[in-house]
C-alpha cells in the first residue's frame, strides 16, 4: 500500500473518531447543565474543552447554544466537529480508488449534512437530535467500513487511526476528571455527584456497559478501573491499546518488511502497563502522571508509525531491498 | 412547434425550435427520426411528476457519489457536480460503423506520423507538413528523438472531437491526445442512466461500454517493458486539485491499480519505485495524467512539483512505460491538425473516412489576411490550448475582443487557426419539463495497444445554455448517455 494512501486513511479515521468524541462530549455536557448542581456552566464548559485536549480561544461568553454552535459548525475552528468531518472527507477523498464506494457515499452523506442549512435549523430546535444524526452518521460509516472494505493494510491503517484517538481521548478524559473525582465537595448532595459520575461514562458511551459489569452502583475507583483496564470494553484504554497492537502485527503480517521492532517494543510495554496491574496500585501512587505517560505513549506510536510506514528515508529502503 | 408529431406529444416538445442545425431527433418536417420514436413516446408517456422524481433520483445519485469537476479560477467551491441531460443521445449502428472506421483509419495515421517525425521525419522531407511547423510547436519534445516507445504505440489513449454538420456528416473538430478526459462521465452517466430509464434501455438494445476499465487495462499491460510479466501498472495523478481528480480516483479504482502522485515515485539508477507501506516497490507501466510539461523537473519544466524527478530517463532507458508518450500534443496542435488528412494518403494511401472542420492557418500569411478580414464570422483558436480556452467565438464577440484577438494573431500567427462557426447537431434536453434542442458533440474513446479499440459512443457533450456553442465542461457544458443500438 502507498504511503501516502496509509497517511490518509489513518487520519481520515482519526478525524471521524475526534468528531464522534466531541459531539459526544458536547451532548453529556449540555444535558448537565440542565441540572443546578454547585458546578457552574463555565466550569463544565472549560472542562469539556480541556477533555477535548484544546486550547482555541473558544473561551466562555455565557451563552451556551451559540457556543455549541460554534464547537459544531465552525469550519474555520480546528476543534469543530465540522472541521474535523471536512479533514475526514478531504483525506478521503485524496484515497478514493482505496476505500469502497459504499464508504465514500456514506462519508460525502455526512458533509452534505454537516453543511446543509436543514442541520442548522435542526440544531436551533433540538440539538439532541441533530447531534444524534451527526454521530449517527459516523456509526454508519464504520459499519459500512468493516463491511464493505477488504480487511487489509488500509483497513488495519483506519484501526489503527480509530484505536490510537480514542485511546489518546479518554486517558486525557480520564485526566482532566480525576482530581475532582476523588475530591468530591464536602456536603455537594450526592445526587448531583452521581450525576458527573453519570456524565463522565457517557462520554465514553460506557454507562450501560459498566452497569452490566459493576451494577448501578457508581464508584470513582471502579469507574476508572473500567476505563482503564477493561479487556471487553470499547472505549477502555486496555481495549484500544489491544486494538493498535493487532492492527500493527496485521500490517507487519501483511507487508513482511523488517519488523518494526521500536513500534512493537512500546506498544508492547503500554500494553503490559495495564495488563499487570491493578486499580488499586494505579491509586497508590500519582495517578495523574500514570494518565498522562498513557497520552506521552500514544503519541510516541504515533511517531513511530510514522517513522516506519510513511517517512522513511530512501536509503534505508534501498539497502533492504 | 409540434409539426409532424402525434397530439400527446404536443406538450412535451412544446416550442421546439427547428432550423438550419441537424436535429438529432427530429427530421426537417418535423416528424421523428425512427431511431427516436421509442423514446419520444415513453417520455410522452410518464406523468410529469414520474420525470420529475427520476430526475431528482438521478441528481441524488450524482451527487452522494461525488461526481464532480473542479474549476479553476474561482473562488467559491472548488468542486461542482457535473451537469448532466436526463435524455440518451442515439446514434444508429450504421453511423456507428462509420464512426469507428474513421477513427481507427485516423488514429492508426496520427501514430505514424508521431513515429515518423520523432525519427526519420520522412513527412519533413518530403514537404507533406511544413518542418518549420512541427519544430515551432510547443508541444514538440526534442527529448523524443529516436527513442524506442514500446510497440511504437505513442497514443494508446486517444478521445477525439466530432461534430454532426446539417448535413448529417460527422466530422472530426479535434484530436486529444496528450491526456483526455471525460470517460468516467461516460461510464457513470451509462450507471445511472440504466436505473433511471431501465425499460428503456432494456428495448432499445444499446452496446455495453462498461469494459472501458478492462480494456484500458489490458491496454497499459500490453505495453509493459519486456521481461516483466507481472507489470505494476500505476495511473499518475496530479493531485486532488486537478479538475479530472474524480476520474482519475474512478479509473484507478475501477482498473485496481495504485492511483499515485509524483510526491509518491523515486527513482534510482534509472528505475522508477513507489513509497509503500513495505517499502519501495518497483514500477513498470504509468498511465499518466500529468502534462508533459509537469512530469519530469530534470527534463521539462524545473518548477514542477507534480511529477517524478528522473522519470525520464528511466523510461528513456526502457525500465518503465508511460503513456500516453511524451511529446504526443505535438499531432493534436490545432495548425498540425489540418494537415491528418494528408497523413491519413501519405501513411495508409487512403482518402480520410471522416472529414476534417476547414482550417485557416495563420501562421500562412494569405489564410492570415482573410482570418482578420473575418474575424466576426469564424472561430479563432489558440493552437496549444484545450477545455475551450484561449478561443473566440466570432458571432458571438465584441469589437473589442476582435481587436484584442487580431492584435494577438499579428503578435504570434503561429499560434492561432481559424475555423468556420459551424452550425453543428443539436439533441432534445429535458429542460424543465419539456423538451428544448441543445447544441451536442461526440468524445468518443479510442484505446491502442494491440489494435484500435473504441468504446461503443462516448461521451456526449451539451452546451446546456440555450443558444451556446461551448460544450466545455469548464464552460458551462454537460453531458447526456450515448447509445449506440445493436440495429
Amino acid at each position: 500500500m502507498l504511503s501516502r494512501v496509509a497517511d490518509s486513511l489513518y487520519w481520515m479515521s482519526r478525524y471521524l473518531e475526534r468528531a464522534e468524541n466531541t459531539v459526544r462530549l458536547l451532548d453529556v455536557t449540555m444535558s448537565l447543565m440542565l441540572d443546578t448542581g454547585e458546578t457552574s456552566a463555565e466550569t463544565r464548559w472549560q472542562r469539556m474543552m480541556a477533555s477535548l485536549g484544546k486550547q482555541t480561544g473558544m473561551d466562555w461568553d455565557g451563552d451556551m447554544e451559540s457556543m455549541a454552535r460554534m464547537l459544531v459548525f465552525d469550519s474555520l475552528n480546528h476543534a469543530s466537529v465540522t472541521f474535523c468531518v471536512n479533514g475526514a472527507r478531504e483525506n478521503a477523498r485524496q484515497v478514493r480508488e482505496e476505500i469502497s464506494s459504499e464508504q465514500w457515499q456514506r462519508l460525502n452523506r455526512l458533509y452534505h449534512q454537516m453543511h446543509s442549512p436543514h442541520t442548522q435549523t435542526q440544531f436551533r430546535s433540538n440539538i439532541n437530535d441533530a447531534l444524534t444524526s451527526v454521530v449517527d452518521g459516523i456509526h454508519l460509516f464504520k459499519g459500512v467500513s468493516d463491511t464493505t472494505m477488504i480487511h487489509g493494510q488500509g483497513w488495519q491503517f483506519i484501526r489503527l487511526g480509530r484505536y490510537l484517538e480514542r485511546a489518546y481521548a479518554t486517558a486525557t478524559l480520564l485526566e482532566v476528571y480525576q482530581p475532582e473525582l476523588f475530591h468530591a465537595h464536602e456536603g455537594e448532595h450526592s445526587g448531583y455527584q452521581y450525576l458527573e459520575l453519570v456524565g463522565l461514562l457517557r462520554c465514553c458511551t460506557s454507562f450501560e456497559a459498566y452497569c452490566q459489569v459493576y451494577t448501578a452502583d457508581l464508584a470513582p475507583d471502579r469507574i476508572l478501573e473500567f476505563l482503564l483496564l477493561n479487556r471487553d470494553f470499547p472505549h477502555a484504554i486496555r481495549y484500544c491499546v489491544d486494538g493498535i497492537r493487532h492492527a500493527i502485527e496485521s500490517v507487519q503480517r501483511t507487508g513482511g518488511r523488517r519488523a518494526p521492532d521500536e513500534l512493537i517494543a512500546i506498544t508492547g510495554r503500554l500494553h503490559a502497563m495495564l495488563v499487570y496491574t491493578t486499580i488499586g496500585e494505579i491509586l497508590a501512587r500519582d495517578t495523574a502522571a500514570f494518565l498522562h505517560s498513557i497520552r506521552e505513549q500514544c503519541m510516541d506510536i504515533h511517531e513511530l508509525i510514522y517513522r516506519y510506514y510513511v517517512q522513511y528515508s530512501i536509503q534505508s529502503a534501498l539497502t533492504i531491498w | 412547434m409540434s409539426a409532424g408529431l402525434p397530439l400527446e406529444m404536443e406538450t412535451l416538445f412544446g416550442d421546439y425550435p427547428l432550423d438550419g442545425a441537424f436535429d438529432e431527433m427530429r427530421e426537417p418536417c418535423g416528424a421523428l427520426r425512427p431511431h427516436y420514436q421509442a423514446l419520444a413516446e415513453t417520455l410522452a408517456r410518464l406523468p410529469e411528476e414520474e420525470l420529475q422524481r427520476r430526475k431528482q433520483s438521478a441528481d441524488l445519485s450524482f451527487l452522494t457519489q461525488g461526481i464532480t469537476f473542479t474549476v479553476y479560477g474561482r473562488d467559491e467551491g472548488t468542486e461542482r457536480i457535473f451537469p448532466y441531460d436526463l435524455l440518451p443521445r442515439l446514434i444508429t449502428a450504421q453511423e456507428w460503423d462509420h464512426i469507428e472506421r474513421g477513427l481507427t483509419q485516423r488514429i492508426t495515421a496520427l501514430n505514424l506520423f508521431l513515429r515518423d517525425v520523432y525519427s526519420d521525419a520522412k513527412i519533413l522531407n518530403d514537404r507533406v507538413v511544413p518542418r518549420e511547423l512541427v519544430y515551432s510547436c510547443k508541444h514538440y519534445r526534442r527529448q523524443m528523438r529516436g527513442l524506442q516507445v514500446p510497440r511504437n504505440v505513442y497514443i494508446a489513449v486517444v478521445g477525439s472531437d466530432l461534430l454532426r454538420l446539417n448535413t448529417g456528416e460527422f466530422v472530426v473538430l479535434e484530436d486529444n491526445l496528450r491526456v483526455p478526459s471525460g470517460v468516467s462521465y461516460m461510464l457513470t452517466n451509462r450507471r445511472v442512466m440504466k436505473r433511471t430509464f431501465p425499460e428503456l434501455f432494456h428495448s432499445y438494445g444499446v452496446r455495453p461500454i462498461e469494459h472501458y476499465p478492462q480494456m484500458l487495462l489490458a491496454t497499459l499491460r500490453s505495453l509493459a517493458p519486456e521481461g516483466r510479466p507481472q507489470p505494476n501498472i500505476v495511473l499518475l495523478t496530479p493531485g486532488v486539485f486537478n479538475s479530472a481528480y474524480f476520474e482519475h480516483t474512478y479509473l484507478a479504482r475501477q482498473m485496481g491499480i495504485d492511483l499515485v502522485e509524483g510526491r509518491d515515485l523515486v527513482t534510482h539508477d534509472n528505475i522508477v519505485y513507489m513509497r509503500t507501506t513495505d517499502g519501495l516497490k518497483r514500477v513498470d507501466v504509468i498511465y499518466r495524467r500529468v502534462d508533459d510539461d509537469f512530469s519530469d523537473p530534470l527534463i521539462f519544466r524545473t518548477d514542477s512539483a507534480l511529477g517524478c524527478g528522473g522519470l525520464f530517463n528511466a523510461y528513456r532507458a526502457g525500465n518503465v512505460s508511460v503513456t500516453n508518450a511524451f511529446g504526443t500534443g505535438l499531432a493534436d496542435d490545432k495548425a498540425i491538425y489540418a494537415f491528418v488528412p494528408a497523413m491519413i494518403r501519405y501513411y495508409l494511401n487512403e482518402d480520410a473516412i471522416l472529414p476534417n472542420v476547414k482550417t485557416f492557418l495563420c501562421s500562412e500569411e494569405k489564410e492570415r489576411k482573410h482570418v482578420l478580414a473575418n474575424l466576426d464570422k469564424l472561430v479563432v483558436k489558440a493552437v496549444g490550448e484545450s477545455g475551450g480556452y484561449g478561443m473566440l467565438i466570432g458571432t458571438q464577440s465584441t469589437a473589442r475582443q476582435r481587436e484584442e484577438f487580431a492584435r494577438q494573431i499579428e503578435a504570434n500567427p503561429r499560434n492561432y487557426i481559424a475555423q468556420p462557426t459551424l452550425d453543428f447537431s443539436r439533441a432534445p434536453c429535458l429542460i424543465g419539463n419539456h423538451l428544448e434542442p441543445r447544441h451536442v458533440d461526440l468524445r468518443p474513446y479510442v484505446l491502442f495497444g494491440d489494435k484500435v479499440n473504441i468504446a461503443p459512443g462516448g461521451l456526449t457533450r451539451v452546451a446546456l445554455e440555450k443558444g451556446s456553442l461551448v460544450v466545455n465542461s469548464s464552460q458551462g457544458g454537460g453531458s447526456k448517455d450515448t447509445w449506440v443500438l445493436e440495429q
